[in-house]
């Protein structure tokens, strides 16, 4: 495995201090970008080839580059740091190990799309690495490698943080910056896209943690030189975070294109107590789930596609042979029907009664004809049924596991009870667990 | 990793944040944070926050003061502090005992830890203990799937939790 990038400084002493970044070079990529134009940086990072790895995969300098530049109004960039997408962590963890090069890809991201504010929206339950920013913030300022005339170029950027307060959907950009503007965090229609309309009113692009996190290394060592690792349209080094039933869980760095078999074999130590995989989830819950036999697929975003499912943000949940598919699926849709902002119908409804139909389904209650129902929900509550992507975010998981897993559900509902399955109507989430005494 | 000593909340009884006034140093940080926005609606929802670390929960009294110093309708500012799960609606325990639920910690057992808290504490979900200490919640991925199970106790995460580690941590707070 070649040396790491993004967590070089990962076991280094006070690896978080603006010190060590500067002895590793740190700093020299924004001080390069001030003497560039920003249609230079962003033909750079066009460049690169990279795709955004908060999960929609779409490529960085396009979108920096849809930013209108003969505008009067201010414009805003903004640090998405929101991590809620289960099995996702690696953003997390780049913040507590190096939280300079975070700042340093907003510094210049910023600088790319003449933005002079920037916010950084960090999920509310993260209260320590919220500190750590802060800490960084003020020594970056000292240093005047943000703040005013930042390293004398004439150019000023102020970054503040923005907490959250719990709510998963916040990491949608357009409801991430309904919450900055101090709103209940309900998506936007698109377009007008941010790039454009954004965070008051005003062109805004949003980036992930580990996208920026790459951007001082592509200004530093050369859009060609990222577009060489990884796949052809895969671009890069990718954080994978590794949970559930494997050995050695956690943040693996690697080029984009490793299989997922090298993943969990190789790099996680394999399979927790030598058990058989069953199913992996390639890129965050929302992510298909996708069966043992498909482990050799390549985790770049083609391949996965192909396969079924998507990269997503890079969280891998392995599961082994002990799992209940029926238990995983109530499980993740219970999170999505909790986590729906309850705008769209067909996204607030067909979450709640998913979930109600697999707990039923779990409970030994299930009836003929949920499997039908399933499908039908998904049907009408994904591509494009919503404003925003969490429809399919359930939806994703309910196709594929009944594709894959389908048997499993059939074997409850035909053990269930025909008495019990008669009796009970299906009912809300709420009154469910009045019912069944949850 | 050490685990980090968790300090109990500070939690205001609902007769103190009945009618609520912000004072001096309280001000100055609400003025702190509209320095940062173009706006003052924008500071809502880190004022809740100061609040809440302030008073350790989101009374009525709470909400109708902070709409008075922003400008805003009182039902709006309900409206925003509703939808965000960490804003407390009710007095918490010294200790909120945030569990998480979802499917990489439920993978690694969270679901025994969950039985073990509620039969050792004799509450459920969303109840404190008789002595006031701990509130037990179940939380949605704290993001920290790789360190699973977690709880997250009042700010502080406490991961890779055994049933064993999680007596000696309750015993711990318990005893400060």
């Amino acid at each position: 495995m070649s040396d790491p990038i993004l967590l070089r400084a990962r076991g280094l002493k006070n690896s978080r201090s603006l010190s060590t970044y500067c002895r590793l070079g740190g700093y020299s990529a924004l001080e390069k970008a001030l003497s560039m134009t920003p249609a230079e940086v962003i033909e750079e990072v066009k460049a690169s080839g990279i795709r955004g790895r908060g999960g929609a995969g779409f490529p960085a300098g396009v979108k920096w580059g849809f930013v209108p530049r003969d505008t009067a109004k201010p414009k805003y960039m903004i640090c998405n740091a929101d991590e809620s997408e289960p099995g996702t962590f690696k953003d997390r963890e780049l913040i507590v190990v190096d939280p300079h090069m975070v700042l340093e890809g907003i510094a210049l991201a910023s600088y790319a799309i003449g933005a002079n504010t920037a916010y950084i929206y960090i999920r509310g339950e993260f209260v320590d690495e919220a500190q750590i920013l802060g800490k960084a913030i003020a020594e970056a300022r000292r240093k005047k490698y943000l703040g005013e005339d930042m390293l004398g170029s004439g150019y000023d950027l102020d970054v503040h943080i923005h907490r959250g307060a719990g709510a998963y959907i916040c990491g949608e950009e357009t409801a991430l910056i309904e919450s900055i503007e101090g709103k209940r965090g309900l998506p936007r229609l698109k377009p007008p896209f941010p790039a454009v309309v954004g965070l008051f009113g005003c062109p805004t692009v949003v980036n992930n943690v580990e996208t920026l996190a790459c951007v001082p290394h592509i200004l530093e060592r050369g859009g060609a030189w990222f577009a060489g690792i990884g796949t052809e349209r895969s671009t890069g080094p990718k954080l994978f975070c590794v949970s559930g039933h494997v050995e050695r869980p956690g943040v693996y760095e690697a080029p984009m294109g490793i299989t997922f078999r090298k993943i969990i074999e190789d790099l996680c130590g394999g399979m927790r107590g030598g058990r058989k995989l069953k199913a992996f989830i390639p890129g965050g819950s929302s992510a298909p789930v996708l069966p043992a036999d498909l482990i050799d697929t390549a985790a770049d975003f083609e391949s996965v596609a192909q396969a079924g499912s998507m990269l997503g943000s890079g969280g891998l949940i392995v599961m082994d042979e002990t799992v209940d598919m029926v238990w995983a699926l109530e499980n993740l849709l219970a999170f999505y029907a909790h986590e729906s902002c309850g705008q769209c119908t067909p996204c607030r409804e067909g979450s709640d009664w998913a979930v109600d139909i697999v707990r039923r389904i779990h409970r030994g209650q299930g009836r003929q004809g949920d499997i039908e129902t399933l499908h039908r929900i998904a049907r009408f509550a994904s591509q494009g049924m919503t404003i925003c992507p969490l429809g399919d975010a359930f939806c994703g998981p309910i196709s594929s596991f009944l594709e894959h897993f389908g048997h499993e559900f059939e074997e409850a509902i035909s053990k269930a009870s025909s008495m019990t399955a008669k009796a009970l109507p299906i009912l809300p989430v709420q009154s469910d667990r009045e019912l069944f005494g949850l | 990793m050490t685990e980090p000593m968790t300090s109990p909340l500070v939690v205001a009884s609902p007769d103190e944040v009945g009618d609520v006034t912000f004072d001096r140093s309280m001000d100055a940080q609400i003025r702190g944070i509209l320095k940062r926005y173009p706006n003052q609606d924008a500071a809502l929802l880190p004022v809740l926050w100061l609040c809440q670390d302030r008073w350790g929960w989101i009374s009525p009294g709470i909400m109708a003061a902070v709409g008075k110093r922003l400008d805003l309708a009182p039902a709006f500012v309900e409206g925003v502090a509703t939808f965000y799960t960490m804003y407390q609606r009710r007095p918490p325990g010294k200790y909120l005992l945030q569990v998480c639920t979802t499917l990489s910690c439920q993978l690694c057992d969270t679901s025994v830890l969950v039985d073990h808290l509620k039969q050792k504490l004799d509450i459920d979900f969303g109840e404190t203990s008789a002595d006031g200490l701990f509130t037990l919640v179940d939380v949605q991925c704290l993001g920290a799937c790789g360190e699973a199970p977690v709880i997250q106790i009042n700010s502080d995460y406490h991961t890779d939790l055994t049933v064993e580690k999680l007596d000696a941590l309750l015993e711990r707070l318990a005893g400060q």
